[in-house]
């Protein structure tokens, strides 16, 4: 009797909106800090289930003329935020006041939409990274679909976080360069690529400095199949069936 | 033999949008199943919204043809107002909204195709959870799995100057997809015509069995 009481008031209660799974998903988005700004990467693709649907998304988008937003999770609720930030932006502007909203106001704005939504059982079913500068102070932070968030010199989503945020721990240092930068993200992209089942070669790196935002044409990562194992691959069992 | 009639009607389906050099091309199958039952062997999943934009359906039929009812009305207010015709854009936002924001509820993957004088041929994809991506060509419905494959070889850019050449690719897609393609819409948009094709050659072949 008690079982069914507790289930019909679940069955009653489902009767609200509420985003149960993500159907077309981005993976992993990786960022750090570097000596003029911040730098962040993400691949293009967007999968559907373990299909990979879609090899052109692209999950780095820039916010105003101070952020960088990176995002993993479903792409519909990410195109939503985008939508918000947009007006958001829109708002700042018409204040025409010589002020203009910096990353860690976006990020503020991004924890706050992000919780409250998760506080009404209805999430964005979003990993986000935000990175900035504005007047030459640099900013990196992160909110989850629940409403965590934090600012970090580094940060990963998903997958990311297990394979990348090691490697950046070890390797970051506070004055690296553009260029030192850019090899050890990929060094991460290529951990990724080979350890995530959905991710892809096809990479964007997008990057933000005082001056303003640069985001990469798309391309491919150099993989290493080259095991002596492959070489020989009849080796030990010759001939055919 | 157990047939469960009462199976939500849901499509099989197999839609694909290309975008060319004159316009876009539309095709998709014309099988819709219930279960194991084929409720309707020759619909049309190929569906106008206005003059210059069609929408290609799949997923759960009465999900996608309410929603298109919805996006036409719309569309058509949004026509008056505008005093001229929607652009493929918007037409494809409107599918978007309604999708996004009933996520919960509905079932149903389409592909958004037309033409406008702002941008020429257009194909827009809205999947289920309302994303939407512009593509120079998409694919849906559980009979696409098949197709990946060929199009990710086949497909080139700003392919053909008649229309000829696409079609040629098209015509590959029965023999891949030869499950369900035993009648198949190819519908042509571009600037001037709208031409709609069946497709006399795989009927003609399936008749041969």
């Amino acid at each position: 009797m008690e079982m069914a009481a507790v289930k019909d008031s679940a069955i009653l209660e489902s009767g609200t909106e509420r985003t149960l799974y993500p159907y077309v998903t981005g993976t992993s988005v990786i960022g750090m800090k570097y000596k003029d700004g911040v730098i962040l990467a993400a691949d293009m693709g967007g999968s559907y289930g373990s299909t990979l649907r879609y090899k052109s998304v692209e999950r780095i988008k820039h916010i105003g003329k101070h952020s960088l937003l990176g995002a993993s999770g479903e792409i519909s609720d990410f195109q939503e935020i985008l939508r918000y930030l947009d007006e958001l932006i829109l708002y700042d502007n018409m204040w025409d006041d010589g002020n203009s909203l910096g990353p860690k106001e976006v990020h503020n704005y991004l924890t706050r939409v992000m919780y409250n939504r998760r506080n009404k059982f209805n999430p964005l079913w979003n990993s986000l990274v935000l990175g900035g500068v504005k007047n030459g102070q640099k900013y990196l932070g992160m909110v989850g679909m629940i409403g965590t968030h934090f600012e970090d010199n580094h940060v990963a989503t998903g997958f990311g976080n297990h394979l990348a945020r090691p490697i950046l721990r070890a390797e970051w240092r506070e004055d690296i360069s553009f260029e030192e930068a850019v090899k050890l993200l990929e060094k991460c992209l290529l951990v990724l690529l080979y350890r995530d089942r959905s991710a892809i070669n096809k990479f964007q790196i997008a990057k933000i400095t005082d001056e303003g935002v640069t985001i990469s044409q798309p391309y491919a990562l150099k993989t290493n199949w080259g095991f002596s194992a492959f070489q020989n691959p009849s080796k030990g069992a010759e001939g055919s069936w | 033999m157990d047939i469960d009639l009462s199976a939500p009607h849901s499509m099989g389906t197999t839609i694909i949008g290309v975008t060319y050099n004159g316009g876009v091309v539309l095709g998709a199958d014309s099988r819709t199943s219930t279960g194991m039952y084929v409720a309707n062997r020759a619909s049309d999943k190929i569906t106008q919204l206005t003059d210059n934009v069609y929408i290609c359906r799949s997923g759960s039929a009465a999900d996608s043809q309410v929603i298109s009812d919805y996006v036409r009305y719309f569309l058509h207010q949004h026509t008056i107002q505008l005093g001229q015709p929607a652009t493929v854009k918007v037409a494809a936002n409107l599918v978007r909204l309604l999708s996004y924001q009933n996520k919960n509820m509905l079932q149903m993957g389409v592909i958004v195709g037309g033409w406008d004088k702002y941008e020429g041929g257009q194909i827009y994809s809205v999947p289920l959870g309302g994303t939407i991506l512009k593509q120079p060509f998409a694919i849906g419905g559980s009979g696409s799995t098949y197709l990946y494959g060929f199009f990710d070889q086949a497909w080139k850019e700003g392919m053909s100057k008649d229309e000829a050449e696409v079609c040629k690719m098209l015509i590959f897609v029965p023999d891949i997809c030869s499950v369900n393609m035993f009648w198949q819409k190819i519908l042509f948009l571009c600037y001037h015509t709208i031409t709609s094709q069946i497709m006399s050659y795989v009927l003609s072949r399936w008749q041969l069995l």
